[in-house]
């Protein structure tokens, strides 16, 4: 096990470098002096000349990468131009509305994609497989600040039940809190439900025609057993562990998605620094959604490792 | 001693393994169906101008915000502008997002996923560690970063989606290779005195080929999505040139009282994303040599 961790530890301290390094190089696509571009439309020569010493623009590129990366290291991920404030402190900020409306998304994706991929291995070939595959290729194909609009119209536009965009924080009135957060998690976590639904079924076939599935249903025991005790049990751990992988596109979808719906979370803080020109929270966001992936990846790894004994026994 | 003789004429017919392929795919109905969709896009898009019935810019204040008519049978938008004729010419920004971010991925991917399973030692682990950097940033956040430092504008953004995409045909194709290059076809190859560019070109890239075209065509569905959410962020096509994405994101503000200016070309969206997916989904099985 240890052996094992020391080895995907190994892996990932280049791939963060290159991370860094890749975040570090998005500062220089900009065309001309980074500085004018920072400081904005005034243009303050005293602005850019505070930006220049503060970037350290006049020394070589390595050098500026090795400040860049240190102060990363530090925690210092440079300070939001626009909003004057350090870019973890905007990020830690609004990491809890982002978290939440992931959180839900993953429920309903949870729900929707193994109730559906059970349905559609238990029942293959039948309608309710066809009507299960057609649904995972609609989550798949439907652009969810599309479905995010027609649900807007249809709920809050059409019918008056459910406001069409805003956020409220649940220790305020968790009510209008979920009310305000249902269409956006459902947005969200449609597209992975289509994902896990295609990942249980392609288990649960494979596990279906298992020969402990078989000895089960030779014992005599209730189909609703072996399906659920037996079978879905097993089908489910590269499920949980592919699905964790999906978080990119929770954290893609989410900035569409809170975009939509006006959620001040994550997604918005990096759209509206689009708009502001404010690169440093920009590249800020993109460093933490990666190494949040990165040790996401990792920890389902070690989940697939440990639950399974046959790579377990292996190591 | 006796010759064995065969005459052509009582061989069994060969028959390549594309043709199989596409032979299987002819039969496959859900992606005929969407090779007839991605068709009838591709004409859309190249005859736009004869089948759009008014100029997709042309402004009119006296159709604000229509409602869909024999006039206007997609209705019309904000200042007027006819949604059928908008959604029509949209369709060759998306399409040509997809298509040319996805030569783009190609371009880059393959030749350096070819130079990393084919070299492999420490060539290979520096692909491959930058590889895991590049995909540890999630494709669209990645798009979007990569969008916001260019600059906002359709080449930008095909070059985003393009430089987003192009980890996972590195990743692919090196895989592709790594089991190829062990094949005996590739060491008799190298026996009789191939040069190691000769092997990757000749012998190795054409049997990598159809893994990559699976993975090209549903990269083109996640690359009109792209392109649709780049506008729709204001990050790709710039208005008052005409985009799925950014017909959207004008009409999420117009939802209450206009619409039919969210419904079409977000329709429109989907069911050319559904077809490349199934398009791709049909390819994969086709090619897929126990379906055989």
């Amino acid at each position: 096990m240890l052996n094992y961790l020391l080895q995907r530890l190994a892996t990932i301290v280049p791939t963060l470098f290159f991370v860094s390094i890749l975040i570090f190089g998005l500062q220089q696509l900009l065309p001309g002096d980074p500085a004018m571009i920072l400081a904005g439309e005034e243009r303050d020569p005293t602005v850019i000349a505070h930006l220049h010493q503060k970037l350290h623009l006049d020394e070589p590129l390595p050098v500026r990468y090795l400040y860049w990366a240190g102060g990363v290291l530090k925690g210092d991920l440079g300070e939001s131009v626009r909003i004057q404030k350090p870019v973890l402190e905007l990020i830690v900020e609004k990491l809890p509305v982002t978290l939440e409306l992931a959180l839900l998304a993953i429920l309903i994706a949870l729900a929707i994609g193994i109730t559906a991929g059970v349905v559609s291995a238990v029942a293959r070939d039948t309608a309710w497989d066809y009507a299960a595959n057609i649904f995972a290729l609609w989550g798949l194909s439907t652009p969810n600040f599309w479905l995010g609009i027609m649900l807007i119209l249809l709920f809050s536009v059409t019918l008056g039940w459910l406001p069409a965009s805003g956020y409220v924080s649940p220790f305020e009135d968790l009510k209008a809190n979920l009310a305000a957060m249902i269409m956006p998690a459902f947005v969200l976590g449609n597209a992975i439900a289509a994902v896990l639904m295609r990942h249980t079924r392609s288990a649960m076939l494979q596990v279906l025609s298992s020969d402990y599935v078989r000895t089960a249903r030779a014992k005599g025991l209730d189909e609703r057993v072996v399906v659920l005790k037996h079978a879905l049990r097993n089908a489910l751990t590269p499920v949980i562990t592919l699905g964790a992988l999906e978080f990119g596109t929770l954290l893609s979808g989410a900035v569409l998605t809170e975009q939509v719906f006006t959620i001040p979370g994550f997604g918005k803080l990096i759209v509206d620094a689009v708009f502001n020109r404010d690169y440093a929270v920009v590249q800020g966001v993109v460093l933490c959604t990666a190494t949040a992936y990165i040790t996401l990846n990792l920890l389902a790894d070690l989940a697939y490792f440990l639950v399974n004994p046959r790579l377990r026994d292996s190591a | 001693m006796t010759t064995a003789t065969v005459s052509p004429a009582s061989m069994p017919h060969e028959i390549s393994p594309g043709r199989r392929a596409l032979a299987r795919l002819a039969r496959r109905r859900g992606a005929m169906i969407a090779l007839g969709v991605v068709a009838f896009f591709i004409l859309l898009a190249l005859l736009a101008p004869g089948i759009a019935p008014y100029d997709p810019l042309a402004t009119s204040w006296t159709a604000v915000r229509k409602a869909p008519s024999a006039a206007h049978w997609f209705g019309s938008d904000e200042i007027g502008r006819d949604v059928l004729s908008r959604v029509v010419w949209g369709t060759r920004a998306s399409l040509l997002a997809g298509v040319v971010s996805v030569s783009i991925s190609l371009a880059f991917g393959v030749p350096v996923g070819l130079l990393a399973g084919y070299v492999g030692g420490w060539l290979d682990a520096l692909i491959s560690r930058m590889t895991d950097a590049m995909l540890a940033c999630p494709f669209l956040i990645l798009a979007i970063a990569l969008a916001a430092f260019l600059g906002p504008s359709l080449t930008n953004a095909m070059i985003a989606i393009g430089v987003s995409a192009t980890p996972i045909f590195i990743r692919l194709t090196r895989a592709q290779v790594l089991q190829v290059k062990v094949e005996d076809y590739i060491e008799a190859a190298r026996a009789v005195g191939n040069s190691p560019l000769r092997i990757a070109l000749r012998h190795i890239l054409p049997n990598i080929v159809p893994p990559l075209i699976v993975q090209a065509t549903l990269a083109i569905a996640a690359a009109v999505i792209a392109e649709a959410a780049l506008s729709f962020l204001g990050l790709g096509q710039q208005p008052p040139a005409p985009s799925w994405g950014s017909m959207l994101n004008t009409a999420k503000n117009y939802i209450d009282n206009a619409p039919w200016m969210a419904v079409w070309p977000g329709l429109a969206i989907f069911l050319l994303v559904l077809s490349f997916n199934l398009l791709g989904d049909g390819l994969r099985d086709a090619f897929d040599p126990r379906q055989r």
